[in-house]
């Protein structure tokens, strides 16, 4: 196996329990985005464009949709002869087997495939956020300030700053301290969960970490702390860019508006950083004569005879004549049927609205809650839906049965 | 697993097309917002479970292979068979020009002999349908054909018929005589130019032209042998675009924008696929205004779309109104511009405020690259 200079390694394996019905089939990173990719196709895309080709995945959490999803990586260009992508789920050893204990336990039980590569650096990532990087620049900082580990960090909001992982640096951007959710924040740097480490002092700390019962293998919450402590050079590398965080519903659905308008601060029409993702094939949408489309962005093989504004639908939605859809997230093959009202909701993949039904949640003071519909589900000619409907574990009256 | 394997002999002429031809075969000739016109007969091959394809071309293909590259996008890059992409070979007629395909088929007859299926399907590329070759087979193995000539009915009072054969068919299903159109309107049985019967025969009838010196497939392999061997005339009924002229090519291009032959074309006996882009879903702004089109991915509108196509990547700026148009990739409409009746080639960018028209029946084409 040829040298590698970084490997990454992609934490994929959360459950995401806060995004709700989203998640109650498929793990996080699979999680639909954007009118045509999932989380994932950031991470993995950014990857590819930085010039890293090869990459491990740790699964662990309902990992069929993703396992199917990622295949052999060539949607990203990562099937390669020497490198590509790689799906490590957790496995039986000797003396039994265990499931990942936390993000450094994962990476820890996976050091044998490191080791395949030999890189002189790792590169940790997760599938929760939504953002472009060039890691290859990061990269260069690592080596630049000839660091033990670096630490991507983004200012936040002051007020925000006590939901973060806070760095506080001192003036050359090396870390001094790491607070985790800190009641007064000292700083406003916050963690983005984006590590690279120089292997072999990495490898040290987790083989140390494994043996430590008390510990919980995490990386913000044990191996920086401890690394710190023995006074390992850490540094800060500062992004500047769209980042977010879409761990709850409320967050993801603002990650995806805030796709649509002129001053959207995530460029997706950028031919020199794409964003890869599997591609089915499907003819251009279709837009009709009685059809009104404002501020949205819609995928291929959509017929639309409604009105759409500020919505994404994905692919195969089919928006009947008279039908309003507004401010919402239309899953792939949702079909709207005519007159259908839908405001601020999330439609899950294959759902059918019959005729004049109504989703949107009462509006309190200029408020109005998300409605998330789960995937699948028939809804009859004029229901009046103003709360999320899940279809696990309890069986709804909207639940397709078996056909 | 179907043992039949498929040629697609282009051959046809392609000046046809006028400037949407002129740098690239007719095969490639891009349609309806993100398509090349052999994506048609390809992916109806392979939803018709075809693993064997080969691709006789003749002239201007750097497009064409551009396009398909392995086939990985139609599934067509595989260890055993896969896609060919058979240009003349000059070992067998030195360094002479090609008078026609009959001597392109039998330069590259070892391809032929060596494939494993017993089944040929001939065809040209420029026949947009969506096609089972399975069900043409099963019925060309019924009737005991040596050949199995396809066609369509089409009225050619109102349908652009010319440059086509045409089939005469006993009420037996017998094919009686081809010849060319003439123009007398009406229905007629237009043959779709493909064409299925045993590899052996494919052979012989390539051998047997070749040493007479006759070069031209249709009229030396098929047309000539009709009353010497078993030819059936199979009646394709679903939607069929035959592209012959700019004139066809725009008015089937507009044919896409009813719901309903969209949906044909697009799903009905399998996807079409062609090679992918990677581009974000298309992004309408506040201002846009889009009624009856088709908007490919990419695709990026501030203004007013009416009855037209939008290939991959077209940005309409604000104010700009294109009107019954077709923009092919990457096109950049600046604001103010008015286009109506257009046809913009790939990567032309038209600069603020020109107004631009065609007519219908002659549609302005912009070549390939242009800055108005």
């Amino acid at each position: 196996m040829h040298k590698k200079k970084c490997v990454a390694m992609l934490l994929a394996g959360g459950q995401g329990s806060r995004l709700g019905i989203l998640t109650q089939k498929v793990a996080k990173p699979a999680v639909p985005f954007g009118g045509k990719y999932r989380i994932i196709d950031f991470p993995l895309s950014n990857c590819n464009n930085s010039g890293i080709d090869t990459v491990g995945v740790l699964t662990q959490y309902k990992p069929l949709a993703l396992n199917s999803y990622i295949g052999i990586g060539s949607a990203w260009d990562l099937d390669r002869m020497n490198g590509g992508v790689y799906v490590l789920p957790p496995f039986v050893k000797e003396q039994g087997g265990e499931w990942y204990k936390g993000t450094a336990d994962a990476i820890c039980q996976n050091n044998n495939f490191i080791d395949r590569f030999n890189p002189e650096t790792v590169l940790i990532l997760s599938g929760d956020h939504i953002y472009k990087m060039d890691y290859s620049l990061m990269l260069d900082y690592h080596q630049k300030h000839e660091a033990d580990a670096t630490i991507a960090v983004i200012e936040v909001p002051w007020k925000e700053a006590n939901r973060f992982g806070i760095m506080n640096t001192d003036k050359g951007h090396r870390v001094i301290e790491f607070e985790e959710k800190p009641t007064e924040p000292k700083s406003n740097l916050a963690s983005m969960g984006i590590y690279i480490f120089n292997w072999s002092i990495l490898k040290k700390y987790l083989l140390a970490d494994e043996k430590n019962v008390t510990s919980t293998h995490d990386f913000g919450h044990d191996i920086i702390p401890k690394m710190l402590n023995d006074k390992c050079n850490l540094t800060a590398y500062s992004f500047k860019g769209y980042w977010k965080d879409v761990g709850t519903v409320e967050s993801y659905w603002q990650a995806n508006m805030d796709l649509l308008g002129e001053e959207s601060e995530l460029n997706m029409y950028d031919s020199k950083w794409r964003i890869y993702s599997a591609n089915p094939p499907r003819p251009p949408h279709y837009t009709s004569v009685t059809a009104k489309v404002k501020n949205s962005i819609i995928a291929e093989g959509c017929l639309i005879f409604g009105e759409v504004e500020n919505s994404i639908l994905f692919r195969d939605a089919y928006v009947g004549q008279g039908a309003s859809v507004k401010n919402s997230i239309i899953m792939s093959g949702v079909h709207i049927e005519d007159n259908v009202v839908i405001d601020k909701a999330i439609i899950g993949r294959k759902t059918v609205l019959k005729q004049g039904t109504v989703v949107a949640a009462k509006s309190l003071k200029g408020y109005r809650e998300i409605v998330v519909l789960d995937a699948d589900m028939i809804i009859p000619p004029h229901t009046i839906i103003e709360e999320s409907i899940s279809c696990s574990p309890a069986e709804d009256d909207f639940c397709k049965r078996e056909e | 697993m179907v043992d039949l394997m498929g040629i697609i002999n282009l051959n046809e002429a392609e000046e046809y097309l006028g400037e949407l031809s002129h740098y690239r075969s007719l095969a490639a000739v891009p349609f309806a917002g993100r398509y090349r016109l052999i994506d048609f007969v390809l992916s109806g091959m392979v939803n018709s479970e075809v693993s064997n394809v080969g691709i006789f071309i003749q002239h201007k293909y750097r497009s064409l292979v551009d396009h398909l590259r392995s086939g990985k996008d139609w599934d067509l890059a595989r260890k055993r068979d896969g896609l060919f992409v058979l240009p003349p070979a000059y070992t067998k007629i030195p360094m002479q020009v090609h008078r026609g395909d009959v001597e392109n088929l039998y330069s590259n007859l070892d391809y032929i002999h060596q494939s494993r299926q017993e089944y040929v399907v001939i065809t040209g590329a420029n026949i947009v349908s969506n096609l089972d070759y399975k069900a043409v087979l099963d019925f060309h193995k019924s009737v005991g054909a040596d050949i199995t000539a396809l066609y369509t009915k089409a009225n050619c009072g109102t349908h652009d018929c010319v440059r086509s054969n045409i089939l005469e068919v006993d009420p037996d299903g017998k094919v009686a005589r081809i010849k060319e159109f003439e123009d007398s309107g009406g229905y007629q049985n237009m043959s779709m130019e493909m064409f299925i019967m045993k590899k052996s025969l494919l052979i012989e009838l390539v051998n047997n032209s070749n040493a007479y010196g006759e070069h031209d497939f249709i009229k030396h392999c098929i047309i000539k042998n009709v009353s010497r061997l078993r030819v059936y005339g199979y009646h394709h009924q679903g939607y069929v675009a035959r592209i012959s002229s700019l004139q066809s090519y725009f008015q089937h291009s507009m044919e896409l924008l009813n719901p309903h032959i969209w949906k044909e074309l697009f799903f009905k006996s399998g996807l079409i696929y062609t090679k992918v882009k990677d581009e974000a879903p298309a992004k309408f702004m506040q201002e846009s205004e889009v009624s009856n089109s088709l908007i490919a991915s990419g695709c990026y509108i501030e203004g007013k779309v009416e009855n037209s196509i939008l290939f991959r990547g077209v940005k309409v700026h604000k104010g700009a109104y294109i009107k019954n148009s077709i923009i092919m990739q990457n096109g950049n409409i600046a604001s103010g511009v008015v286009l109506e009746n257009v046809i913009c080639d790939k990567d032309v960018y038209i600069t603020a405020n020109k107004q631009l028209k065609g007519e219908y029946n002659y549609p302005l084409v912009i070549k390939k690259g242009r800055v108005i």
